[in-house]
């Protein structure tokens, strides 16, 4: 019989994938059931967008989580996590070209090349592309070391998405400003960790 | 336009809408962790659940309106649901979430109301609210209202065309246009305490779209007086122009010589112009202004019109102006 840590391991993840699809489980609930707001796509795309966004963020945060923390484990939940944000990405846009654009696609080759604040979002989405067909064990193996390089373009992905949220609103305060900050605190942790590998904070061992 | 005569067949459907408000407005509330903007937490769905349905009414005294002359103008699309015009708002005085005006609405105090007319006039006054309409003929205009965030309404407003009012201060040859601002209030209205906008909250119009017939100060919709969350006790309403050209909640008027300021422009000129006329040839640098989301619908395939389909009765105004120049 395996031990109940063990069998607590084996039932976190699951529930953390059912969770993450509680957002869309609600969405879904609400818009069928008619308890949306006066604008369901405007509902569906802002929903959409923040939990790609909270994904991102929280994909992100693995890493200074286990360093700070030094819970390992922690590890095994990243490419769920940055698999549910590209997930929501994903819906996100197409509800964008559904809801706004109505498939018109040289419209929306217009709003990328003309609007920053979409171009920032397709940029965002794009770089999240690469890196989610990468994240399979197979890939993982096949790359090599050059994996790791070809994922740090998640950090451009943050950054972009970013952008694409505190240029689309009509003014710039609240939530697009504390996400962004959210992020700034993430990327501050690397920075200081790449300069000074030990600066002040206990390092752990690189296996637990 | 259907100019018809007088009914009064409305008011019960008013009820049957606003007896299920209740229901919706609990998911709504249990959603607002899901749904971002909606900043209430899932905590505060429950103690509201009991009182739901008087969340709706918290939103401004609403009773019914006497002797409404019925569709003076009217049009033939269908309008949209009492609930959706109360429930999805642009109201930053109460937050910049779409619902936050309904759920922090119900704070303001709109009695008594006085509005300020003054300026370069010969009759500056103060009214009572209740002495600024009370020998004027209530008038519902039915009227398509386009977002600058490219969605819209139809909504039956009931109000008096502001020229009646403008006339009886008897304004002097010097004045070029008029200046509205809204109350400033920030203990009754959460938003005025942050940064959003630069309080009070301030529109202008030419004189002559001022005067035009078609522009409104609107008292009340649905045959009712306005909820807190659509401007009351009185708003603007042109509905030629981006809805936020509509001041809410006007407690001056003022007869200027110089073009005033507007409060979208001084928070963004180069996104927000003085005239914003709806028109969709002239996009938002963020956004194309070609079509609109009729709401509910989800999609934007709705052709917005220029002038918002009221070009008949205003493009005139603007013969000879550089429209783009002049968004």
């Amino acid at each position: 019989m395996p031990s109940p840590l063990t069998l607590m391991r084996r039932l976190v993840k699951p529930v953390v994938f059912v969770l993450a699809l509680v957002p869309l489980a609600a969405l879904i609930f609400f818009v069928l059931t008619g308890r949306t707001s006066a604008n369901p796509a405007e509902d569906i795309l802002l929903t959409t967008g923040i939990w790609a966004l909270r994904f991102l963020l929280a994909t992100l945060a693995i890493t200074p989580l286990r360093r700070l923390t030094g819970w390992n484990t922690l590890i095994q939940y990243r490419r769920m996590l940055g698999l549910f944000a590209f997930f929501y990405a994903t819906v996100h846009l197409f509800s964008y070209i559904a809801f706004d654009r109505f498939f018109a696609f040289g419209e929306i080759l217009a709003d990328v090349a003309k609007r920053p604040f979409i171009t920032a979002g397709m940029t965002a989405f794009f770089f999240m592309l690469p890196l989610a067909v990468t994240s399979t064990k197979g890939w993982i193996r096949r790359l090599g070391r050059r994996w790791q390089t070809l994922h740090r373009l998640v950090y451009v992905s943050a950054l972009a998405a970013c952008l694409h949220f505190v240029w689309k609103v009509k003014v710039v305060i609240g939530e697009p400003v504390y996400y962004a900050a959210i992020l700034a605190v993430l990327l501050a942790f690397r920075l200081l960790w790449r300069f000074r590998p030990s600066g002040g904070i206990r390092r752990q061992p690189a296996r637990a | 336009m259907l100019i018809r005569k007088p009914s009064d067949i409305r008011s019960s459907e008013i009820t049957d809408e606003r007896w299920y408000l209740g229901r919706r407005e609990f998911f709504r509330l249990a959603g607002g962790l899901l749904i971002p903007g909606a900043a209430g937490a899932l905590a505060g769905a429950c103690s509201d659940a009991s009182s739901a349905a008087g969340l709706s009414d918290g939103g401004g005294g609403q009773s019914p309106l006497q002797n409404v002359k019925a569709k003076v103008i009217n049009t033939d699309e269908p309008l949209n649901r009492f609930e959706d015009i109360t429930s999805y708002n642009n109201f930053y005085e109460f937050g910049t979430g779409k619902n936050d005006p309904q759920r922090y609405g119900g704070s303001l105090k709109t009695s008594p109301w006085t509005v300020k007319i003054d300026g370069l006039c010969n009759k500056p006054a103060s009214y009572h609210l209740e002495d600024l309409i009370k020998d004027q003929q209530l008038e519902e205009r039915i009227y398509r209202l386009r977002c600058v965030e490219a969605w819209s309404m139809v909504i039956p407003w009931v109000g008096i065309p502001l020229s009646t009012v403008l006339n009886r201060a008897e304004p002097q040859g010097k004045a070029k246009y008029v200046a509205f601002t809204t109350l400033f209030r920030p203990g009754e209205m959460p938003g005025q305490r942050t940064d959003s906008l630069q309080w009070p909250y301030v529109e202008g119009l030419r004189m002559d779209e001022a005067m035009h017939p078609l522009t409104i100060l609107a008292v009340g919709l649905y045959g009712k007086t306005l909820m807190n969350q659509n401007g009351a006790p009185i708003r603007l309403v042109v509905p030629w122009k981006y809805g936020f050209k509509g001041i809410k909640s006007i407690v001056q008027i003022k007869f200027v010589e110089k073009q005033p300021p507007t409060a979208w422009s001084i928070s963004n000129p180069q996104e927000y112009g003085f005239y914003s006329n709806v028109n969709p040839e002239v996009d938002h640098p963020r956004w194309s202004q070609a079509r609109e989301k009729r709401l509910p619908s989800l999609f934007a395939t709705y052709k917005t019109q220029m002038f918002n389909g009221y070009g008949d009765q205003v493009a005139s105004m603007y013969a000879g102006m550089d429209l783009k120049r002049n968004y």
